[in-house]
C-alpha cells in the first residue's frame, strides 16, 4: 500500500467524451475536492462541468493591449519631442497621426504577446514532466480516450473509496498516479 | 458535372472517422509515410530555386540595387512589386484562419494550419523585400527603436518606420497564432511518435500539453483572441501597405490594393496538397467551391475598383491623374494594363459556372493565372505612375534586369522549400479541431 502523501490521484479512462462528461457530473455530486479532465479535443461544456466557467486569459489580453499601445505612443512622443526633437520646417514635434500606424501595431503586438505568454502561464507551461504523464494509456489522452483524474488532496482523501467509486462508473480501467 | 445541388450536400468531411482514424490519417504524413516521388522532386526544385535566392542576394549584398533595372525615373520596381504581392498572399492566409474562425464557419478547420503556414512564409519573403532595397540592408534595424551609441531614434513620420511595425507585428502575430494552434498537436505526435528523437523534438515544443479540461478553456479564450486581433491587424497592415503609397504626391497610387491573390495562392496550394498527400476527404470540392467563390467575389470588388479608379481619374478633371490613366490604357506599358484586365477581370468570370468549380484542374489554372495578374497589377501600379512624373523631362522606362527575375523566382522558390517542409514535419491539418469537427457534424448513413 503507498503512502497516500505520495499519491497524485486515482484516474478512470473513458472510451468517449460523454461518458466524461457523466463521470465528472457524478464525482461533482459525490464532492470530491478536486477532479482533472483531460481529453484530445476541447469538449463543449466539460469546463462548466468542473466549476471553471471564467479564465483570465481576457483580462491579462486587455493589459498586454493598454501597455502596448500607451507604451508605444509614449516611446514615440518622448523620442519626438524631449529625447531627439527634429525641426523640419516649424512643423509640429507632436506630431499625432503620425504616430498612430506604431502606435495601433504596439497595442496588438502587446495584446498578442500577453494572450500567448498568459495562456501559457495560467496553464503553468512549458512543463514537461508531469505525474499524470506516466499513467498507463495517457498516451491516448491525446488521440482517441478521455481520462479522470481524482486528486489525492487533503488528509480525509481515501483512495481506496475514490477507486471504488470511480470503478461503478464503467470506465475502461482505473488506475493511481505517483507523484 | 455536379448539380448546385449535390455541391451543397458534399460535406465539409467525406466517410467516417473516429478520433483515433483521424488522427492516423494526418499525424501519418509526418510520422510514418515515406517521401512521396512528387514531393521529393518538388522539394529539389525548390531548393534549386532557394539557391538561385541566395545568389541573387548575395551579388546584391556586393555589389549594390545596381544591378537591378531600377533607376530614375523608377527607382521602385520589381522589389517593391514583389512585396506587396507577398504581403496580399500573406492576408487570405490570415482571412481563412482568423476571420472565418470569429465567422464559425466549420469549413474552415481542414484548410486553416496550411493558409496559416502560407501566410507566415509569405510574409517572411514579403519582409525581405524591402530590406534588399535598402541601400545598406545590413543597416535595416536601424528602423527598430533600441538603446544606441548613435543616440538617435527612427523618425515615426516615416512609412518606412511604419512598414516595419506593422510586418514585425503581423508576423510574430502569425506565428504565435500558428503555434498556439499546433500545440496540441505537437502532443499528438509527441504520443503517436515511435522513434526517439521525435518524440524528444516534438515533446519539447509540445511544451507538456496534457489536455487539461481547464487549458482547453484558456486555449479557446485565447485562440479566438488572437483571431480577433489578427482580423484587425490584416486591415491594418495592408492599410499601412498603402499609405506607403498614398503618402507620395505620384498620381495613381491612391486606389485600392487587394488580398484577391492570396486566395489563388491557397487555391494553388491545396490543390496539389490533397492530391499528393491522399487528402480528399478532409479538403473535399466542398472548401475548393468555397475558396472559388470568395475568388470570385475578391474578382468583382478588383473589376470594380478598376473602373472606379478610371471614374474617379476624370471626374477630379485633374490633369496629371487624367495623363497617367491614358498612360496606362495607351502608353508603352499598354500590355501590361490589358494583361491584368485579362487575368483578374476577364480569366475569373469562369468561377460563375459549377462545373468550372467543381474542376480542380480549372481552378489550379484559373489561380495561377489570378497569382500572375495580381503580380502585375502591382507592376504596373507602381512603374507605369513612376515611369512618366510631371515633367516630361524626366520621362523613362524600366526594363528588369536577369537580377531582378531571381530574386522574385528565387522568393518563390523559398516560398515553396519552406512550405514543402512544413507538410512534412508538421500537421498540415489541425487534428484537435478535426476531431471536434468529427464530432459535431451529423452521421450520414
Amino acid at each position: 500500500m503507498k503512502n497516500a502523501s505520495n499519491l497524485y490521484g486515482v484516474m478512470a479512462e473513458f472510451a468517449t467524451p460523454q461518458a466524461l462528461l457523466d463521470a465528472v457530473a457524478r464525482c461533482r455530486s459525490a464532492s470530491f475536492a478536486k477532479l482533472e479532465a483531460f481529453a484530445p479535443f476541447s469538449i463543449d461544456g466539460l469546463p462548466e462541468a468542473l466549476g471553471f466557467t471564467r479564465n483570465r486569459v481576457p483580462l491579462v489580453t486587455l493589459i498586454g493591449g493598454l501597455l502596448g499601445g500607451i507604451g508605444g505612443y509614449f516611446m514615440q512622443w518622448y523620442s519626438a519631442v524631449v529625447d531627439y526633437p527634429i525641426n523640419a520646417g516649424g512643423r509640429p514635434l507632436h506630431a499625432w497621426p503620425a504616430f498612430i500606424p506604431a502606435t495601433f501595431e504596439l497595442a496588438v503586438l502587446g495584446a498578442a504577446l500577453a494572450a500567448f505568454f498568459g495562456f501559457l502561464a495560467l496553464n503553468g507551461l512549458p512543463r514537461l514532466r508531469h505525474p499524470v504523464f506516466d499513467a498507463p494509456d495517457f498516451d491516448l489522452a491525446s488521440r482517441s480516450r478521455f481520462f479522470l483524474c481524482v486528486r489525492a488532496y487533503g488528509t480525509a482523501f481515501d483512495a481506496d473509496a475514490a477507486e471504488r467509486f470511480l470503478r461503478e462508473l464503467a470506465p475502461v480501467r482505473v488506475m493511481r498516479v505517483d507523484r | 458535372m455536379p448539380s448546385e445541388s449535390t455541391l451543397a450536400a458534399t460535406p465539409v468531411l467525406r466517410g467516417h472517422y473516429s478520433d483515433a482514424s483521424i488522427t492516423d490519417k494526418i499525424a501519418d504524413i509526418v510520422l510514418v509515410q515515406p517521401a512521396h516521388w512528387g514531393w521529393i522532386a518538388g522539394l529539389g526544385v525548390a531548393a534549386a530555386f532557394t539557391l538561385l535566392f541566395l545568389v541573387a542576394i548575395s551579388y546584391l549584398l556586393a555589389k549594390g540595387v545596381g544591378i537591378w533595372g531600377i533607376n530614375e525615373p523608377v527607382a521602385w520596381a520589381f522589389a517593391i512589386t514583389d512585396f506587396v504581392w507577398w504581403v496580399g498572399i500573406g492576408h487570405a492566409g490570415t482571412f481563412i484562419s482568423a476571420f472565418l474562425l470569429l465567422l464559425r464557419q466549420s469549413w474552415r478547420t481542414s484548410i486553416n494550419r496550411f493558409a496559416e503556414a502560407m501566410t507566415i512564409f509569405a510574409v517572411a519573403m514579403a519582409g525581405l523585400m524591402p530590406i534588399l532595397h535598402l541601400g545598406r540592408p545590413w543597416f535595416f534595424y536601424w528602423l527598430i527603436p533600441y538603446p544606441n551609441i548613435m543616440n538617435v531614434w527612427p523618425q515615426w513620420r516615416s512609412p518606412l518606420v511604419w512598414d516595419i511595425f506593422a510586418v514585425g507585428t503581423y508576423i510574430i502575430v502569425s506565428i504565435l497564432f500558428w503555434y498556439m494552434g499546433l500545440i496540441p498537436d505537437l502532443a499528438t505526435l509527441r504520443d503517436s511518435a515511435r522513434v526517439r528523437w521525435k518524440q524528444v523534438a516534438y515533446g519539447l515544443l509540445a511544451l507538456g500539453w496534457r489536455g487539461e479540461a481547464r487549458h482547453w478553456h484558456r486555449f479557446d479564450t485565447a485562440y479566438l483572441l488572437m483571431a480577433g486581433l489578427a482580423t484587425p491587424l490584416v486591415i491594418s497592415v495592408h492599410s499601412v501597405v498603402s499609405l506607403d503609397f498614398a503618402i507620395g504626391n505620384t498620381p495613381g497610387w491612391h486606389s485600392t490594393i487587394l488580398l484577391f491573390s492570396g486566395f489563388a495562392m491557397a487555391l494553388t496550394l491545396c490543390i496539389p496538397l490533397r492530391a499528393v498527400f491522399g487528402l480528399r476527404a478532409f479538403i473535399t470540392a466542398r472548401h475548393l467551391d468555397n475558396i472559388a467563390k470568395l475568388m470570385l467575389v475578391c474578382c468583382l470588388i478588383v473589376t470594380y475598383s478598376y473602373l472606379i479608379e478610371i471614374f474617379m481619374a476624370f471626374y477630379s478633371a485633374d490633369p496629371y491623374t487624367i495623363a497617367m490613366t491614358m498612360n496606362r490604357v495607351q502608353g508603352p506599358y499598354a500590355p501590361l494594363y490589358w494583361s491584368v484586365v485579362l487575368c483578374n477581370v476577364v480569366v475569373p468570370q469562369a468561377l460563375w459556372f459549377a462545373h468550372v468549380r467543381a474542376s480542380p484542374l480549372s481552378l489550379f489554372m484559373i489561380a495561377i493565372v489570378v497569382n500572375i495578374g495580381m503580380w502585375l497589377e502591382r507592376f504596373m501600379i507602381i512603374v507605369v505612375s513612376l515611369h512618366r512624373d510631371f515633367l516630361p523631362s524626366a520621362w523613362g522606362m524600366f526594363y528588369p534586369t536577369f537580377w531582378d527575375l531571381a530574386t522574385l523566382a528565387g522568393s518563390i522558390g523559398c516560398f515553396a522549400l519552406l512550405f514543402l517542409l512544413f507538410l512534412r514535419f508538421l500537421p498540415a491539418i489541425s487534428i484537435a479541431e478535426m476531431r471536434k469537427l468529427a464530432r459535431r457534424l451529423p452521421r450520414r448513413a
